[in-house]
């Protein structure tokens, strides 16, 4: 048995039964992670020796008649989310050597639960970009086509689950840095509801739009972590008290009846024409199995690039002005103190990193936050009344995750723009705070995989996880694997 | 040309929570450097805050007292600039929104009161400490990150430097009666910042201001403005002009300093804060605050004045502090009669705790001895000259006795000195109580009669001042402890 392909309940049966051991797993997977990391790049660091020691005593607590599905399943986390004791460094320079002090609630809850860290994957630095070619610490590339990206910002997880270097992962998504990359690396992303994840421990780069969500092979695994992960924390007072229901109770249900919205801002001339063909097919696969195409509108879509780079960038250059030098982190020495300041983060940052922050720097200085802040938050309302709207007549809407299938490296580097532009199709929904999952449905005519975006009413993760279970289940495109 | 002053003040109030305003660490002053800190207050990556709602709270305490608008929607801000003490890089404040608007407070003002407006009063959190040390060296101290700060700005109404610290008073009054602030300048609990300007009287605009900063007690506010608005007329007298700046109060030179000037003002690029929702305060939730809330000074004062007959005088210095209040209410609930307890506190009781600086909360004499000594007086048992040495002795002794249950376990120390001392025990002690004994007085009178044949037939023959000699012949008899008035009455029946 290739134990390094199986997905969570796969394996979480496995172990309960007694066939494998948690050992014997993570074994599995750092073999794999030998043979294809060097191609595929997806770590910034690998956490052999600590995981084989939390598979003992996952082992352990299995032999002592304890169940649960995460027990003794070797997971990787993006390097933005802080694990104590264990290096963080958000693929960026300033933090190369940081290693907190504690640990971020949603790592706490896995850990809890006996889950095996296999590593830290790599990220566009502080999650700012689409491809992880932002990176301090080297390029990942494609597991489909090693000459394309990722995705990003999340592409080390997207790209370690598709590789089958761990068997989920997590990551972070603030403008489809989960969707964009499981859409490129055909695996499963889910980005919960603003305020279902708790951001605790995760390096924020746009608090209001930041969420942590999981990236698997399949929608129940999508499921199963967002069992456990989801939730209010204390230390978060962004997370909602909302109740959390089992996600995996509606899988398998029927969809017949469901109301799909098609929106026609989504469905235009720049997506790619064979995306554009997969994703209507998938409608009419979901059509086939009772749900009902609704045509819809929502206005507001074309100002959502601008209004997420203005908000974007605003919050970023705050949340980013505490690497400072002072007190942890890289620091290079000046004459003075704000000669210290300007060399830190000259030399600490990269350029997408400071481009960010000059941005947010200026649209929030005084004489231009009404003309850019300001604005840029009535639109933001106007697109989230543009989703409320719709989802007064549709109970999920489908479009394409991202405008184009996996780019090649290099390929957007040189204009931010077109980069700005891959996610398109992803950033209204980090807007509106609502639920997504991009889940596989379809290969390109050069094998590259296309992904489909689902999206919910805020806290309806349900709806989407039934209509994501029910396409999948009807399809093979999930069972595809990378030759490698 | 006659000018007019304005100054508005922004006065800064730390608040008495135990805890930070986003995190659980303790806000005690004085500890060893960072000593008081955890990921979140050193703004650590990926932590985010959780509001002290205590601290919120105690705002609108305060927003009550000093009759403001509550806002029932209010929001956070961050206020983003660059600093070591400043460890996140922005410091969460409110901007627009704040907790409280409007309000005012009433100085005295030449021998009336005026009344100074209030624009608004918001909650933000205090910066950490910068140490300059030797060797081109600079440390920081974030033990005070993250303490809860309020921030209560004034209207442009104060005229005057005299003023200006009269509000300051009034202020620190109130924040420590309804027990938000400890009102302590030199630790820094509470600061305050001035906007000076001076125009032409008659002049309805204002004139440049400038920043004044670094006044830490009553005395450098009133000596930085003084000093601050005679350098504003002399440069507009000189032909001159002000210059929008910041200027730091240097105590020592006695005189304000340049700081930084408007070119180089911060661009504070206010935004609400993205990781706090915002505070909806509920009318219930006033309510319960305003139901809380103690009796403020002005209140207290004219109850004072109606339940117990003081004249404004006293009751304007025993409602000054809270505690010296519930001193005197302590003492008169004992059964001490009210003028009486005043003035021997307004006197003696005063006398020595400022003496030593010592609050009176912690004053070793306590209202029941007070009201003991005072029973003791009227009884006739001693007399006030006496009253007095027995006050200082309780008063030295309970000293003793508070620094002996501070080292309790120095088994050195004899045990009496744990007991509480009594009034009754140190006039034994001494010796002091008075003879009320007639026959033994009586005795004393016969041998001076006896004694003075003369001065008895001067005073029989109208000389009616040598009634005073008797007297201290009396007293010095009895070693000064006959009871005068048994020793006058006796006297006359008997030269009658």
């Amino acid at each position: 048995m290739a134990l390094h392909k199986l997905t969570i309940s796969e394996a979480s049966a496995a172990i309960e039964k007694g066939e494998i051991s948690p050992v014997e797993l993570a074994n599995a997977l750092f073999d794999r992670i030998d043979a294809v990391e060097k191609k595929i790049g997806a770590y910034v660091t690998i956490t052999m020796e600590h995981a084989i020691g939390q598979a003992k005593e996952a082992g352990n607590r299995v032999r002592n008649g304890e169940k649960g599905k995460l027990l003794g399943i070797p997971m990787a986390i993006k390097d933005n989310m802080c694990t104590e004791g264990i290096k963080t460094t958000c693929s960026s320079n300033i933090l190369g050597n940081f290693i907190p002090p504690y640990e971020s609630t949603v790592t706490q809850e896995l850990k809890e639960r006996g889950y095996v860290l296999t590593g830290k994957t790599n990220l566009d630095e502080f999650a700012m970009g689409s491809s992880t070619e932002n990176s301090a610490f080297g390029y990942t590339k494609n597991p489909w086509d090693t000459a394309r990206v990722p995705g990003g910002s999340s592409g080390g997880s997207a790209a370690a689950v598709a590789a089958d270097e761990c068997i989920a992962a997590i990551g972070s998504d603030t403008g489809g840095s989960i969707r964009q990359p499981a859409s490129f690396c055909g695996v499963v992303g889910m980005k919960p509801t603003y305020g279902r994840v708790s951001r605790y421990g995760l390096v924020a780069f746009a608090s209001s739009l930041d969420q942590i969500g999981p990236i698997t092979k399949t929608v129940e695994d999508s499921a199963i972590l967002m069992n456990i992960i989801s939730g209010n924390d204390p230390y978060d007072s962004t997370s909602a008290p909302a109740a959390i229901p089992d996600f995996t109770s509606v899988l398998g249900k029927e969809i017949k009846g469901l109301k799909i919205g098609i929106p026609k801002e989504y469905f235009i001339e720049g997506i790619d024409a064979e995306v554009g063909e997969h994703v209507k097919n998938a409608v009419k696969q979901l059509e086939s199995l009772g749900a009902v195409p609704v045509d819809i509108s929502l206005p507001h879509t074309g100002y959502a690039v601008a209004t997420y780079y203005i908000l974007a960038t605003s919050e970023a250059s705050s949340n980013l002005a505490r690497y400072d030098g002072v007190k942890y982190g890289f620091r290079a020495e000046g004459k003075d103190l704000l000669d210290t300041y300007m060399k830190t983060r000259a030399k600490g940052f990269g350029d997408e990193v400071k481009r960010r922050i000059i941005l947010g720097t200026y649209a929030l200085s005084s004489g231009y936050y009404d003309a850019y802040y300001k604005k840029a938050q009535q639109v933001r309302t106007l697109i989230k009344q543009d989703f409320e709207k719709a989802f007064e007549t549709v109970d999920v809407i489908v479009t394409p995750t991202a405008p184009t299938p996996a780019f090649r490296a290099g390929e957007k580097t040189a204009d931010p723009l077109q980069m700005y532009l891959s996610d398109i199709l992803t950033i209204s929904v980090n807007l509106a705070g609502m639920p997504a999952i991009s889940i596989p449905c379809g290969f390109t005519s050069g094998s590259l995989p296309v992904g489909l975006q689902i999206v919910g009413k805020h806290f309806d993760e349900e709806a989407v996880f039934k209509t994501a279970y029910a396409y999948e289940q009807s399809t093979d495109w999930h069972k595809r694997k990378p030759k490698l | 040309m006659q000018y007019e002053t304005v100054i508005g003040l922004e006065v800064h109030a730390q608040l008495l929570t135990g805890t930070k305003m986003f995190c659980g660490c303790s806000t005690r002053f004085g500890s060893g450097p960072n000593t008081q800190t955890c990921p979140i207050c050193i703004g650590m990556p990926g932590v985010l805050p959780v509001m002290n709602k205590k601290a919120v709270e105690y705002v609108i305490r305060t927003g009550i007292a000093v009759d403001c608008r509550i806002s029932s929607y209010s929001r956070f801000a961050r206020k983003n600039y660059f600093y070591p003490d400043l460890p996140k890089g922005y410091q969460i404040s409110q901007y627009e929104l704040p907790l409280c608007e409007g309000g005012f407070v009433e100085i005295p003002d030449s021998g009336s009161t005026k009344k100074i407006g209030l624009t608004r009063i918001h909650l933000e959190e205090d910066a950490g400490k910068n140490i300059h040390g030797g060797a081109n060296l600079s440390f920081v101290d974030l033990n005070r990150t993250g303490v809860p700060l309020m921030e209560i700005v004034s209207e442009p109404d104060i005229r005057t430097p005299k003023q200006a610290m009269e509000f300051m008073k009034k202020i620190r009054t109130i924040l420590r009666y309804i027990n938000v602030c400890d009102g302590n300048m030199e630790q820094g609990s509470l600061r305050c910042d001035a906007n000076v300007s001076v125009r032409p009287v008659g002049q309805r605009e204002f004139g440049t201001k400038t920043e004044m900063k670094n006044m830490n007690s009553f005395k450098f506010v009133e000596k930085a403005l003084d000093y601050e608005i005679k350098r504003q007329i002399k440069m507009l007298a000189d032909g001159g002009k002000i210059v929008q700046e910041t200027r730091l109060w240097n105590a020592e030179r006695g005189i304000t300093e340049s700081m930084r000037s408007k070119e180089e003002a911060h661009d504070y690029r206010y935004f609400p804060e993205p990781d706090l929702a915002p505070v909806e305060v509920e009318a219930s939730w006033i309510e319960k605050i305003k139901a809380d809330i103690n009796e403020l000074q002005d209140v207290k004062k004219a109850r004072f004045i109606s339940q117990f007959g003081l004249p404004e005088h006293d009751a304007e210095l025993l409602t000054s502090e809270r505690s010296v209040a519930e001193w005197f209410e302590q003492a008169v609930s004992l059964g001490g009669n009210p003028k009486n307890v005043s003035n021997w506190m307004m006197g003696d009781l005063m006398r020595l705790l400022n003496e030593e600086n010592i609050p009176i909360q912690n004053c070793p004499l306590k209202p029941a001895h007070l009201v003991d000594l005072l029973k003791l007086i009227e009884d006739g048992t001693i007399n006030r000259n006496q009253a007095k040495s027995v006050f200082v002795e309780i008063y030295k002794r309970g000293k003793v006795i508070q620094a002996a249950k501070g080292k309790m376990n120095l088994p050195a120390l004899k045990i009496e000195v744990y007991s509480e001392v009594k009034v009754i025990d140190i006039v034994k002690e001494k010796g002091l109580a008075q003879i009320s004994d007639e026959s033994e007085i009586e005795a004393a009178i016969n041998d001076i009669l006896e004694k003075n044949p003369g001065e008895v037939e001067r005073f029989k023959a109208g000389e009616a001042k040598l009634m005073g000699f008797f007297v201290g012949q009396a007293m010095k008899a009895t070693k000064g402890k006959a009871n005068p008035k048994i020793v006058n009455e006796l006297l006359r029946k008997k030269l009658g």
